[in-house]
């Protein structure tokens, strides 16, 4: 009975198509034979005989003749070993030409973990770049933003992280790339031999919008398999915002009455869906989470940044090339860098306060008043912390980038002026 | 009886189309049936229109297909209320989640639910009622020892009318469903009486004897509330603030540190690693109200964002009528729900399913009055017997682009007290509270003189001006008198109204502390000052900043405490103008 075969297609509106059948599960798979070929489609929403089918593929070329086939059970994805250094598209075929992977199908959009069972993070994940590991630590399983706008770097920043964090394995789901961002994504891992170690789950930019939205819980899935096997995983997903505006695309169809800008009134809990996989196993491995979320207009108060911001813990804003200071945030940071090493908090603190006081000078300087002594100083400070400690492209370990930042103070300032403890000052104000 | 079923007709993401035959309730729970079988998701009506239910359902529905059976409980939303419930991690719907991770592991498995309080648990009862007295409902029968607090079992809220003790059993050690009491009214009606009831949780508890005013106020030990914007046991208050500006963080301080009874936590669609802090941290730290672990006054309603959308409306309800309960023993119970706007979107979800007309910004046209019954549900009683006990809520608000415009703060500044405004701008100066000084108020009194944290106010108002005025004339167009307002605004700002969480002295400021502390600050606000020029007036600042910010990190009238008053003493004796 699962394969009788469905002919007549009641109503195709954008990416849906409504069949009249029975016996069908909410969430199940079918097969839609068209003209324009086979593809998948899931079940999203049964009204009495109706059946509302997404088809990955997209509507285009989809005939009310076609063969649409129930295969009985859910979306699922292959997990072996032999996914590691393969790419695939975001319904789970191969994007490169190595064979179909179908051994030990698993479910994908699994139930959330039990928070009884998660444990409070504690590892730090070295970065190499002193405003993520100095100011923003960032900490295995956390699930972090960076919010950029189109232009920035920031497919080479999510690379440089991958390429320098100490992982087991890296998955990659890329969501609406250009084909030469993931060729980009490739060739750098490759390069690097860090291929091997590697999943990915791809969709271009050409690619149905459907797909896109399978992105994310295909790679999570499988992270999470990968997690409960002891291994610490690195997901890395890009763009985020490809993924929402695809939602978007979906619900228009579908008539849901829009919230704001046009997205679904569950934007929050399904984003939230995704980035909660981010988990420390108890026991076993973990899952951390590194987005792509791109802000239209450069506007944080963009409903996917916006509600990604109350989601993630902390967010890193890229901008100029650089990680901006202010509004950049790891949550996670309090866990660790209090077992860095004793100064850590006060060097990440005092640094950013000396530079918002520095922000404040420049704006002065560019209305015409006259520098005042303390002006100058933070003038100094201003410039040598920017070229030194904001650059993203080194690779310098934690210690090293601590000391460096006494010295940039003492350059410039009297301990006093700092602001800070005087058992601090003694301790590791540079002499002479 | 025979059960009620009915029979699905429709599933649109979480939202059920159920056809009946008999009578169904509105808001009663059903339990739809998954092809049939014995896996059973928990869902509660929500519109009826003809013969057709609508139904949300508190999980997952993939694998739920027309012709499903679903049956219809007869019950509203209800939670367990007994002894057992502190110490405890709730979900939304009070399923224990420690017990249900030895039960599944490492996931949350649908469909199943355990009894929140354990029915195996001896507890050792006392009668303290005598039988052939006449109870109304809400009083106490007997009392059991619950960790730090004599657990009252009360007579069942929902019983109408004057009832008489018929038979009551004698001290002993009970399960919360053995039966302790037996109750009769002059009509010859019986009912019995366990250590557990049960109570809807969307019906607030009212068997008390009049409302009264919050006017004692609750110390959290953060200066910039207990002092500037203060909350008042029995009051409510919202925090609103865009993501990052450290709201959280406030919540899980003064859980920490409130000096209150009983703390309830209700992690509303937020971060599940932010509740795992507590969940971890709480069992190990002392509270020192009472030198036993923090745990033991706590109990955790968790329903983080990746869980079902339904079950977080209902969250914040079960939270709520947790307080009420041991307010009903004469405590004074805090809830924090964090957060509010989390719930306010649960509702928009649901009411987009149902396709209901929307509101602003999709929000549902009831919104305002959803919002206001619930924090109507704090406040201050008198009970029965003559003791008082309280509710006091707390909300974070997470308003969509940290714009304070959008509905759901709005319909909540409407019925709070209190207002602590985050703002960006202080959190990204990693000024923390990021409680914004001039915006934010509050209806309640002060742990100070109010009069004296008037002057301050009105110095913090004055300093900002003319830090607004420096900004477009510069430093050397502002009078020097102008600029000693500013930094002294700055000075109250850096050494009182920022509190450094990670040291453990300055963490938690007591309500004696806070008292002595400000004094001080006064004085320095009030000393008439001299400098040769502004440079000489920044560089006294910086020094009385960091030597006050060591003051802060010191034992409160400990040897370095005094030592270090001092110093600050004769410092601004040196700046002092005696001229007049």
């Amino acid at each position: 009975m699962q394969n009788k075969v469905y002919h007549r297609i009641e109503q195709i509106t954008g990416n849906v198509i409504v069949v009249k059948a029975d016996n069908v599960i909410n969430g199940e798979l079918a097969q839609v034979d068209s003209a324009q070929g086979v593809s998948l489609a899931q079940v999203i929403r049964l009204e009495k005989e109706n059946v509302y089918l997404q088809v990955f593929a997209g509507g285009r070329g989809v005939g009310t003749d076609a063969k649409v086939r129930f295969l009985g059970r859910t979306m699922q994805v292959p997990f072996s070993e032999n996914l590691l250094g393969r790419v695939f598209t975001g319904s789970g075929e191969p994007r490169d030409k190595g064979p179909k992977i179908t051994e030990n199908m698993i479910e994908i959009g699994g139930p959330s973990v039990n928070p009884a069972k998660r444990i409070i993070p504690r590892n730090m994940v070295r970065t190499g770049i002193p405003m993520i590991d100095v100011f923003n630590t960032l900490v295995e399983s956390q699930k972090l933003p960076i919010f950029s706008v189109a232009g920035e770097p920031y497919n080479e920043l999510l690379a440089q992280i991958a390429l320098q964090a100490e992982v087991d394995v890296i998955i990659l789901g890329g969501m609406g790339l250009k084909h030469d961002d993931y060729l980009y994504f490739r060739d750098k891992l490759d390069e690097s031999g860090a291929l091997s170690r590697t999943v990915m789950f791809v969709h271009t930019a050409s690619d149905p919008t459907v797909e896109c939205l399978l992105v994310p819980d295909v790679s999570l899935a499988v992270a999470e398999k990968y997690a409960l096997e002891d291994k610490r995983v690195l997901v890395l997903l890009t763009d985020m915002t490809n993924f929402a505006d695809s939602m978007k695309e979906v619900a228009i169809t579908m008539e849901q009455i829009p919230s704001n800008r046009g997205y679904p009134g569950d934007l929050y809990s399904q984003l939230a869906a995704r980035y909660e996989k981010a988990v420390d196993f108890e026991g076993s491995g973990s899952i951390t989470v590194l987005a792509v979320t791109t802000m239209p207009g450069d506007d944080v108060t963009h409903p996917v940044p916006d509600n990604t911001g109350y989601i993630t813990e902390g967010q890193f804003y890229l901008k100029n090339g650089r990680i901006e200071p202010f509004g950049s945030l790891s949550r996670l940071k309090q866990q660790v860098n209090s077992r860095t090493r004793d100064d850590h908090r006060i060097i990440m603190d005092t640094m950013i306060q000396l530079y918002a006081s520095y922000k404040e000078t420049l704006e002065k300087q560019s209305m015409g008043f006259r520098m005042s002594d303390w002006d100058s100083k933070l003038l100094k400070y201003g410039e040598q912390f920017e070229d030194s400690m904001m650059n993203i492209t080194v690779n310098t370990p934690l210690e090293e980038a601590l000391d460096n930042g006494w010295k940039i103070m003492a350059d410039c300032f009297e301990p006093a002026e700092t602001g800070i403890a005087s058992k601090y000052t003694d301790k590791y104000w540079p002499k002479g | 009886m025979s059960k009620n079923i009915g029979k699905i007709v429709g599933v649109n993401g979480n939202l059920l189309k159920v056809e009946f035959e008999n009578p169904v309730i509105q808001n009663e729970v059903a339990y739809a049936c998954v092809g049939g079988g014995d896996l059973k998701l928990k869902s509660e009506v929500i519109r009826i229109r003809g013969n057709t239910a609508e139904l949300q359902v508190f999980e997952d529905t993939v694998g739920l297909k027309v012709g499903d059976p679903v049956e219809f409980t007869g019950n509203l939303l209800s939670v367990e209320l007994g002894p057992g419930l502190l110490t405890q991690v709730f979900d939304g719907l009070q399923n224990p989640l420690p017990a249900l991770a030895e039960e599944c592991g490492f996931f949350l498995q649908r469909g199943t639910y355990l009894d929140p309080l354990p029915r195996d648990t001896q507890w050792a009862y006392t009668p303290t009622a005598k039988v052939g007295d006449t109870v109304i409902a809400g009083d106490t029968l007997g009392t059991v020892p619950e960790g730090l607090f004599t657990h009252r079992i009360m007579v069942p809220f929902n019983l109408r009318g004057k009832w008489t003790i018929d038979s009551l059993k004698e001290a002993g050690e009970y399960t919360v469903t053995e039966v302790i009491a037996t109750l009769k009214d002059n009509k010859g009606n019986t009912r019995d009486c366990q250590l557990m009831q049960v109570w809807p949780v969307k019906m607030p508890i009212k068997c008390y004897s009049e409302r009264l005013r919050p006017t004692e106020s609750m110390a959290t030990k953060q200066r910039i509330v207990d002092t500037f914007f203060p909350v008042a046991k029995g009051g409510t208050y919202c925090i609103p603030g865009p993501f990052g500006a450290g709201k959280t963080v406030l919540q899980q301080v003064t859980s920490r540190h409130a000096e209150v009874d009983v703390v309830i936590i209700a992690a509303c669609g937020e971060r599940a690693g932010e509740v795992v802090e507590t969940l971890r941290e709480f069992p190990e730290l002392t509270d020192p109200r009472t030198g036993k672990s923090l745990m033991e006054r706590t109990m955790i309603i968790c329903n983080t964002s990746s869980m079902p959308v339904a079950a977080r409306e209902a969250s914040v309800y079960t939270g709520v009528t947790l307080a009420e309960y041991y307010r009903q023993m004469g405590l004074d119970v805090l809830l924090l729900a964090d957060s509010t706007s989390r719930w306010a979107q649960a509702l928009r979800e649901m009411s987009g399913r149902l396709e209901e007309i929307p509101g602003e910004e999709a929000f549902p046209a009831y919104l305002e009055s959803v919002i206001a019954s619930f924090y109507e549900r704090g406040g201050v009683v008198r009970l029965n017997d003559g003791s008082i006990g309280s509710v006091t809520i707390g909300g974070t608000v997470s308003p969509a682009g940290g714009n304070f415009e959008e509905p759901v703060t709005q319909a909540t500044l409407k019925v709070v007290g209190a207002f602590h405004g985050l703002s960006r701008a202080r959190s990204d100066a990693r000024r923390y509270p990021a409680i914004d000084p001039l915006d934010s108020w509050s209806k309640y009194p002060s742990v100070v003189d109010e009069d004296e944290v008037a002057k301050a106010r009105q110095v913090l108002r004055d300093g900002g001006e003319v830090n607004q005025m420096m900004k477009v004339v510069g430093e050397e167009g502002t009078s020097i008198d102008d600029f000693i307002l500013y930094m002294k605004s700055e000075y109250i700002d850096n050494t009182y109204l920022q509190q450094n969480a990670f040291i453990e002295a300055d963490a938690a400021t007591s309500v004696e502390r806070q008292n002595y502390v400000f004094d001080k600050l006064l004085k320095v606000l009030d000393t008439k000052m001299k400098f040769s020029d502004k440079g000489q007036c920044r560089s006294f600042f910086q020094k009385l900043t960091q030597t006050c910010k060591d003051w802060n990190g010191t034992e409160f009238q400990s040897d370095e405490f005094k030592n270090i008053e001092e110093q600050m003493t004769k410092a601004l004796a040196e700046v002092s103008d005696y001229a007049e």
